[in-house]
């Protein structure tokens, strides 16, 4: 083990860990988004569910710039080819994000129902979209992408995505996804208001909780009969250049599930995922709604170690060209960069860490129902202004 | 070699220029109020006199309004590089990446953790403690410039990296050298104390609304007042600053220094003029109706009077040998890729300085390969690649001009700003009050075309003398770039009438007492983990 092939796995753990919290965190104020017009049926209703996520929505979508920032340094290859590849999907998430901030931040600058109305179901496209893209992603992934390197590193895609993206098991890890967010959603929703609210978020959370349950086991059973990859010859401390003869690799049936069959002990991982689902479902059936929150975790590390643990070591595989799949071998950054963004990642998250909580913390407690003539709320962008 | 679409790449190149700049009208008056905010802020704290507080929360939403457009844009400029700038990602990511990642590690998850609480944490926070808020979302956001200019600095100046074989990209090597390039760090400042003359004449302008107007005068003139404070140093900042980029760029980047300047033949100093007007023809590679200062470009460029700059032709002539040179690298370094022979690395090393130019070179052989080039057809190819080196003059010229002739008409607009609002007789002045409110827009305009000058003047290159752009560019179809700049143009457009319907509200309605936050008082600390079961508002 040398220290690039060690700094090779602490990030692709990282990688991981940034994508559980993008599904954590960006994932419940999503999930709210998605459940606003379902569970606020008056604008004033709307207004308080919003103001739950109003002072905290934009700290934790910073994960998922992070998670941008950090994929585009720690594994530039990976990056550059993975966002090109999927172009238009990931340009009609980008359209979404961008409606993100403005239902927020414009939704009570003016006081008519109809604007409101607009920007309440922009928060709902922007919740739901961005949720199924992601989860869609992971499942295109994991049955690889139609692409080739040419001799300067330029990707060459194979044939047209748009013929493949939306197939049933890509739609199933977009259906898990966004059952989760809505699991988280309610979650929040649930500790931050109250009746009705509270009660409402509380009917659309638990059986949310359980179909992903359900859905997540039935991945589990599909993967076994779609093509996976697997690594016959691997080069851990090989340069990163996929063009380098140093991995090879073939696809066979059942490929995603031959590390758990290796290692029984992995099927841990799946089963921390599920039980995270259900302990959030049966918090939240007895009123404890910041206990089944923090379940979440479980839930996300459990969802994405189990595609990370399915697929290790690829990040991308290509079904084209199986050799020059983008693994974490392959594709990540230099051994010096590795380095220098971990120091930087060490230092920097304990703090950020403390100030979220802080932030958390100061913002305690539930909301106040908003009142206004027609709701809205008191009329301005927020709360202080 | 199969070349990208040139047709995708000006598509690709137009969409970044679209989003980039659409970005960037927002940014700088994000830098500029968030400062803005947390000096009254700390007036008021110091005081403790409500109309501070008014002042504060007043600027605060227009704060708001624009600060949801920045974040918004910003995420498509990140993720930008990925979805149409693969070989560009994968070649310079390890550099580029890094500080982009920083950025959200350090200082975009302060702003925008802290924004929440600056907007709802008013009855929540103690004064000392929201200023605090204040001040950091003030910091965050300038921290997040510097390290996004940082990322830019590299692409204009590739300091601390070099190119690997093994892995055929620019990697890190000192990040010292990273940070601290000399382009990167004169950058930052340039652009961010540009943001704050931008902030300032927003607020100077919508104060002069209500000056006109006679409405909310004790908010309109305190804030006209420290606004124009805060103008004048930043405008003296901004110019003294540029200056200094300027001489950066002399030494690192001097072809684009000659395109701001229209200089095509070296110069004959010390009477050399600095041209007022010039219609600069990149075909003839020559300036009609020059009308210019004379004995100002020589100190102005070189800080000297008598060092000669050298001129847009002379360098095209310089090229020869670095394409010529550049050809040999790429042409090793393919042939190495495939046979990894001693030979051929041999063969690249003795070249690889001028790597980038090879690239640059592949356009014009015969069939884009380079293998193809022989004794017999290099000459041409060489000749054909040179014109390539320099940028658009007429556009780096006509760029720079608007930005630096704006740039004195703000230092004249803050002088007497500042001298009417001494002698307290604004309200004598009607005319210069409405040729506040008109100057709004101007920063903005000055800020987009600094970069216009910034990034046409970098062209051929994505990465300076490393990565030619029309390689570093997604190999897409026109139909998807047509659907992703129909989708951007549409919104955008959309977005930008929204905001300026906002804007516009907010500023005529102006300062109304409000409610504050719907957040109960008075929780325990249980229920930020929501360990407190207990229903019903506390």
């Amino acid at each position: 083990m040398t220290t690039y092939v060690i700094l090779k796995l602490i990030w692709w753990v990282l990688l991981g860990v940034l994508m559980a919290s993008i599904g954590l965190m960006v994932g419940m104020d999503m999930g709210v988004g998605i459940l606003l017009n379902f569970i606020g049926r008056t604008g004033d209703e709307r207004g308080t569910i919003l103001r739950a996520i109003d002072p905290h929505w934009e700290g934790n979508q910073t994960w998922f710039i992070l998670g941008g920032g950090a994929v585009f340094a720690a594994f530039p290859t990976l990056y550059g080819t993975s966002f090109s590849v999927f172009y238009v999907v990931m340009i009609l998430l980008l359209f979404s994000m961008i409606l993100r901030p403005l239902g927020f931040g414009y939704r009570d600058q003016v006081n008519s129902a109809r604007w409101r109305t607009i920007w309440d179901w922009t928060l709902f496209i922007s919740g739901f979209l961005p949720m199924f893209v992601f989860g869609a992603a992971f499942g295109n992934v994991m049955e690889g992408v139609g692409y080739h390197f040419t001799w300067t590193g330029q990707y060459v895609q194979d044939e047209c995505f748009l013929s493949y993206l939306l197939n049933p098991f890509a739609i199933l890890c977009g259906l898990i996804s966004v059952a989760l967010a809505i699991q988280g959603g309610a979650a929040i929703l649930m500790v931050d208001t109250v009746d009705p609210i509270y009660a409402r978020a509380r009917k659309f959370g638990v059986p949310a909780g359980l179909i992903a349950a359900v859905l997540f086991v039935l991945g589990g059973f599909w993967v076994g009969h779609i093509k996976g990859f697997v690594a016959t010859k691997v080069t851990p401390d090989m340069p990163a250049n996929p063009l380098l003869h140093g991995q090879e690799a073939v696809m066979r049936m059942g490929a995603l599930l031959e590390h758990f069959h290796a290692n029984p002990i992995l099927w841990a991982i799946p089963a921390v995922g599920i039980l995270g689902m259900v302990l959030t479902s049966l918090f939240m059936m007895a009123n404890k709604p910041g206990l089944g929150w923090w379940c979440g975790v479980l839930t996300w590390f459990g969802v994405i170690g189990t595609v990370g643990t399915a697929m290790f070591p690829f990040l991308m595989p290509s079904f084209t060209n199986p050799n020059q799949s983008l693994t974490l071998w392959n594709a990540t950054g230099s051994e010096y960069g590795l380095i220098g963004m971990l120091i930087a990642a060490a230092i920097t998250l304990p703090v950020v860490f403390a100030y979220t909580g802080w932030s958390f913390w100061v913002m305690r407690g539930k909301v106040q129902p908003v009142t206004g003539e027609d709701g809205s709320g008191n009329g301005s962008l927020s709360g202080g202004y | 070699m199969d070349l990208i679409n040139p047709q995708v790449v000006d598509l690709s190149r137009f969409q970044f220029a679209l989003t980039a700049l659409y970005h960037f009208m927002f940014v700088p008056l994000t830098l500029g109020l968030t400062f803005f905010l947390a000096a009254i802020e700390t007036v008021y704290v110091i005081t403790g006199r409500r109309i501070y507080k008014e002042i504060t929360q007043f600027w605060g939403t227009i704060f708001g309004i624009n600060f949801a457009l920045g974040v918004a844009t910003g995420i498509t400029m990140e993720f930008e590089f990925g979805t149409n700038w693969s070989l560009y990602s994968h070649f310079f990511g390890d550099m580029f990446g890094t500080p982009l990642a920083i950025e959200g590690l350090l200082a975009f998850f302060m702003e925008a953790t802290f924004v929440g609480l600056m907007f709802f944490g008013w009855d929540r926070l103690s004064k000392g403690a929201h200023l605090a808020v204040t001040w950091l979302v003030a910091l965050g956001s300038n921290l997040s410039a510097l390290w996004i200019l940082i990322a830019n600095g590299a692409m204009q100046d590739p300091q601390g990296g070099a190119f690997d074989v093994a892995t055929m990209r620019l990697q890190l090597q000192d990040a010292v050298a990273l940070i601290f390039s000399e382009d990167a760090q004169a950058k930052f400042v340039h652009t961010s104390v540009a943001g704050y003359v931008a902030a300032s004449m927003l607020v100077i302008g919508i104060s002069a609304f209500y000056i006109l107007r006679r409405r909310h005068l004790e908010l309109a003139l305190r804030s006209f007042r420290m606004a124009t404070l805060f103008g004048i140093l930043s405008i003296v900042c901004v110019i003294t600053l540029g200056d200094a980029l300027g001489e950066i760029d002399f030494h690192r980047q001097p072809v684009k220094v000659d395109a701001m300047e229209g200089i095509w033949t070296t110069t004959h100093p010390p009477q050399e003029p600095w041209l007022l007007f010039a219609w600069p023809d990149d075909a003839e590679q020559r300036n009609y109706l020059e009308i210019g200062i004379p004995y100002v470009l020589t100190p102005l460029v070189t800080h000297s009077f008598n060092t000669p700059i050298t001129g847009m032709k002379e360098y095209e002539e310089a090229a020869a040998p670095r394409i010529r040179n550049g050809i040999n690298a790429v042409a090793a370094l393919q042939r190495y890729t495939q046979t990894q022979s001693p030979e051929d690395l041999r063969l690249f090393k003795d070249h690889a300085n001028d790597l980038g130019y090879g690239f640059l070179a592949i356009k014009n052989a015969p069939e884009q390969n380079l293998q193809a080039i022989n004794d017999t057809n290099i000459d041409a190819v060489v000749k054909a690649t040179q014109p390539d080196i320099l940028p658009n003059v007429w556009v780096t010229f006509w760029a720079f001009r608007i930005m630096v002739g704006l740039g004195f008409y703000f230092l004249l607009f803050f002088a007497f700003a500042a001298l009417f609002s001494l002698k307290r007789d604004l309200m004598k002045h009607p005319l210069f009050l409405k040729l506040c409110v008109y100057s709004i827009p101007t920063p903005i305009i000055a800020i987009l075309f600094g970069w216009i000058v910034a990034e046409a003047g970098r062209q051929p290159w994505s990465v300076w003398e490393n990565l030619p752009t029309f390689l570093a560019a997604s190999n897409h179809s026109v139909a998807y770039m047509a659907f992703s700049l129909t989708g951007f143009a549409l919104m955008y457009t959309a977005f930008f009438i929204v905001e300026l319907y906002l804007m516009f509200r907010v500023a005529r309605t102006g300062p109304v007492a409000e409610n504050l936050a719907g957040h109960g008082n008075n929780a325990s600390p249980l229920d930020v983990f929501g360990l407190s079961a207990k229903q019903g508002v506390r």
